[in-house]
């Protein structure tokens, strides 16, 4: 399977996921400039964290219209498969790959800590290898983070299960203490209908290589690997 | 012609705005308890060149629609003036 992960002026997460993807997880991976419009024939984009265009505007606003996302779109479009993380979930939701959007946090600091998520859905590749009880401990990193879209699209995405990860306590319970940037429902990610386009806040690449003693995130990108082979 | 744009941008009234929030609690601190609902947005100026002042009012509502203001949180409106001629 083949990996591009694009590139953004201010993307500060990319070389993570090429360390994740390439090193530690043994896949070909290639870079993906934001100026050009060639995807290389990758399988998958990675739509890495970050504060592309220095989030000007609004987070992921600016990236959104560059060169490369006009064929990201087409690929998505098309079935591909692709994953934003953090900036990279903004850039996917200001697309329109994936639906709602991500707002201030409630407190209006910027969040760095580790967190607790649990999968709110297996029907995704994401998630499918992942025990459904399984507490994840993967940090977050951002100012904007709150997750909102309207009760109409919210509904919609229970109905669907397009609800991938929610914030939770370390004991797997979802509540209003373990939120930590007010998003709806606690909704740490979400996928888009065709369940080929997914969005999360959290950084799984951080917690992927046994020197950070924490491989929560990996178990993430091992559920994708074993759920594309098989679909093959 | 040669036309300028104010436009201003303001979260949805059914949203949470943390920073107006912030800003609404600090009056009773001025002694301005009478002051509420403060909501922060965006104020944007532009120049925008077009035949007639519809086709400017045109160009700049697609520009907000597409790129300045995201209508799933935002909401938009603007005023447009003629440049005077130089």
């Amino acid at each position: 399977m083949k990996f591009g992960v694009v590139i953004f002026p201010g993307s500060n997460c990319d070389e993570d996921l090429i360390y994740t993807f390439e090193t530690i997880l043994g896949q070909e991976v290639v870079r993906l400039w934001h100026k050009d419009t060639d995807l290389q024939g990758v399988d998958f984009v990675l739509v890495p964290g970050g504060f592309s265009y220095g989030d000007y505007l609004r987070s992921g606003a600016i990236a959104r219209f560059s060169p490369i996302m006009e064929s990201v779109i087409e690929h998505c479009n098309n079935g591909g498969y692709a994953m934003g993380i953090c900036n990279g979930f903004q850039i996917l939701c200001e697309a329109g790959l994936l639906p709602g959007t991500l707002l201030h946090n409630t407190n209006h600091k910027f969040i760095c800590k580790n967190v607790y998520l649990k999968p709110a859905t297996r029907s995704t590749i994401c998630t499918a290898a992942l025990d459904s009880d399984e507490v994840l401990n993967i940090p977050i990193a951002h100012g904007e983070g709150r997750y909102y879209a309207s009760q109409e699209v919210l509904k919609q995405l229970n109905e669907n299960q397009q609800v991938i990860f929610r914030y939770c306590d370390k004991d797997g319970v979802f509540n209003k203490e373990s939120n930590p940037n007010g998003s709806l429902e606690n909704i740490a990610g979400v996928c888009n209908e065709g369940k080929n386009v997914f969005g999360m806040m959290p950084h799984p690449e951080r917690a992927a290589d046994e020197w950070l003693r924490n491989t929560d995130g990996r178990k993430i990108f091992d559920s994708i690997l074993a759920s594309v082979a098989v679909a093959k | 012609m040669e036309f300028t744009a104010a436009i201003d941008i303001m979260p949805l009234d059914a949203l949470l705005d943390p920073q107006g929030k912030a800003v609404t609690s600090s009056m009773s601190n001025l002694g301005l308890s009478e002051i509420t609902n403060v909501r922060i947005g965006k104020h944007i100026t532009l120049k925008v060149t077009a035949a007639s002042k519809a086709e400017a009012e045109q160009k700049v509502d697609e520009a907000c629609k597409k790129l300045l203001a995201n209508q799933i949180m935002e909401k938009y409106s603007f005023t447009i003036e003629a440049l005077a001629e130089a």
